[in-house]
């Protein structure tokens, strides 16, 4: 049988895979924090004798979309949104130190700071523990000062803070949780004080809806394509087999 | 099969489940003490096809990885409890709290259950009671024959008796707290259950120890905010649209191929 057909094949696989991860941002549009996922095809040449024979196509170049998602006000004292660049230093299920920008906080079981997918929040050394409390506050640089139950508004005590990291975009990749890490194994980035929040507000997903309904249409007519040249393919392997009929 | 079209579908439940909170606090726009929520969406777990940082070769590591993204799930609706505004209503057994905590209400099976709402009754044994029926915990008794009552910030109750002058103290209104009011479950009729995640309660006395104030005449109206919420139904429902959208997208790719190399 003739390569071509496996060779679009491999473009019209591809095509679908990639098709998932626009649908996967499409389906985050409302998840706070989010950060599309981008595609990116590569070709893998094979080798034939003297020169390469084919090329198919894999889906390769994987990154993260790093551009800030819309901020909208809430009102809710542990709702924080990072304003430019930053992330919010929380612990992976595996315990390990991982990135987000979901800012949706809130207090679990035991006083115990973390954001509204479960993933406890860090501070200077560790989870940050809130105390009982009857009224909170995120300062800019993650500052977190409390007004303790039986105290005077006068005695806001700082208890801790949010540990926000700046490291570069590149560094940085999505783990199976969603969350971000840096490349290294068990790497940490330190933590930045030029990284600045705004409480009472909320980041959204960074999911650009037209571009992703685009690249949606896009992907469809390129698959559309690849199975013309797989259909193509099939034609010419008939008018050969007509051809060569002994009739 | 064509992963993109279960992942669409992912999209479109939790869309849908957020339209559900959204219709469910504009539905309680009116009930008195009724707290707004709000559906928190998480991505779901990314399937790992190629690890990033694996070898290419012997002496080149992949830059990046192939990691593709399942979908989102909406993990958790959360009451946001924030005051509500007052609404005065003159009645004297009609009382809110201003600030933080709940009132303690006994269940006919003898759980204990919290609440916002002060629109209390009394019941043919003269004992305050909420508009479900349920004693409030620790019973307060009203005596027969009682002219006024009176319900203090700090929560004390006292009555005036016809023929008395002195007005006499039949009990204290007791308000709990909790350490994360928003992880009480809701079990409807305005009463709320003390879960693992709320921490357990602490009673105090109203007005003391960051504990809100009991306001006689008040209600707690709904703390929803109509506004928020109709340009959240705005979003979820084009959100939604394109989601199926997608989905039809995946469909016709795979309707393509059947009309195109069927045989």
């Amino acid at each position: 049988m003739d390569e071509m057909i496996y060779v679009a094949m491999s473009g019209a696989r591809q095509t679908e895979v990639a098709q998932a991860i626009n649908s996967n941002n499409l389906a985050n549009v409302s998840t706070s924090g989010f950060r599309a996922d981008l595609h990116a095809f590569s070709n893998i040449p094979i080798d034939g004798p003297g020169v390469d024979s084919r090329i198919n196509a894999v889906l390769d170049r994987y990154g993260t979309d790093m551009t800030a998602g819309p901020i909208r006000a809430t009102g809710r004292d542990l709702d924080v949104a990072i304003q430019g660049e930053g992330f919010i230093a929380v612990q992976a299920p595996d315990g390990s130190e991982a990135y987000t920008r979901a800012g949706d906080l809130r207090v679990e079981a035991g006083g115990l700071l973390a954001t509204g997918a479960g993933h406890l929040v860090f501070g200077d050394g560790g989870p940050v523990a809130i105390p009982p409390n009857v009224s909170l506050e995120i300062g800019a640089d993650g500052t977190i000062s409390v007004q303790p139950v039986g105290q005077q508004a006068a005695a806001l005590s700082v208890i801790d803070r949010i540990k926000l990291v700046n490291p570069p975009a590149e560094d940085l990749v999505k783990g199976e949780d969603g969350l971000l890490r840096l490349r290294g194994e068990g790497d940490v980035a330190p933590a930045d004080a030029s990284v600045t929040i705004v409480s009472g507000s909320l980041e959204g997903s960074n999911v650009n809806v037209a571009k992703t309904l685009v690249n949606m249409i896009e992907l469809a007519r390129q698959y559309e394509m690849q199975v013309n040249v797989i259909k193509t393919s099939e034609e010419n392997a008939d008018a050969a087999a007509q051809m060569m009929r002994v009739s | 099969m064509n992963q993109s079209l279960w992942i669409s579908k992912t999209g479109l439940d939790a869309q849908q489940t957020r339209m559900t909170v959204v219709s469910n606090n504009l539905a309680n726009v009116n009930t008195t003490g009724f707290k707004q929520g709000r559906a928190v969406f998480e991505s779901l777990m990314y399937a790992n096809v190629r690890q990033p940082g694996g070898q290419s070769s012997q002496d080149t590591v992949l830059p990046t990885g192939l990691t593709l993204g399942t979908g989102v799930r909406v993990v958790s609706t959360e009451k946001s409890f924030t005051q509500g505004a007052p609404n005065p209503t003159g009645n004297s057994l009609d009382v809110m709290i201003n600030g933080r905590g709940f009132f303690q209400v006994q269940k006919p099976d003898g759980e204990l259950a919290y609440t916002r709402v002060g629109s209390f009754q009394l019941n043919d044994q003269g004992e305050l009671v909420t508009a479900g029926g349920y004693r409030i915990d620790p019973t307060i008794t009203i005596p027969a024959g009682a002219d006024s009552i009176t319900i203090g910030k700090d929560g004390i109750v006292s009555v005036r008796i016809a023929g008395q002058a002195q007005p006499a103290q039949v009990g204290s209104l007791q308000v709990v707290d909790f350490i994360n009011p928003a992880g009480l479950q809701p079990v409807g009729e305005n009463l709320y259950i003390e879960t693992v995640a709320s921490g357990t309660p602490t009673p105090g006395t109203p007005g003391l120890d960051g504990l809100g104030s009991t306001d006689q005449g008040f209600l707690e109206g709904s703390n929803v905010n109509v506004v928020t919420e109709l340009v959240n139904m705005i979003e979820t429902q084009r959100a939604y649209e394109m989601n199926s959208k997608a989905i039809s997208t995946s469909d016709q790719m795979m309707q393509y191929v059947n009309n195109n190399l069927g045989r």
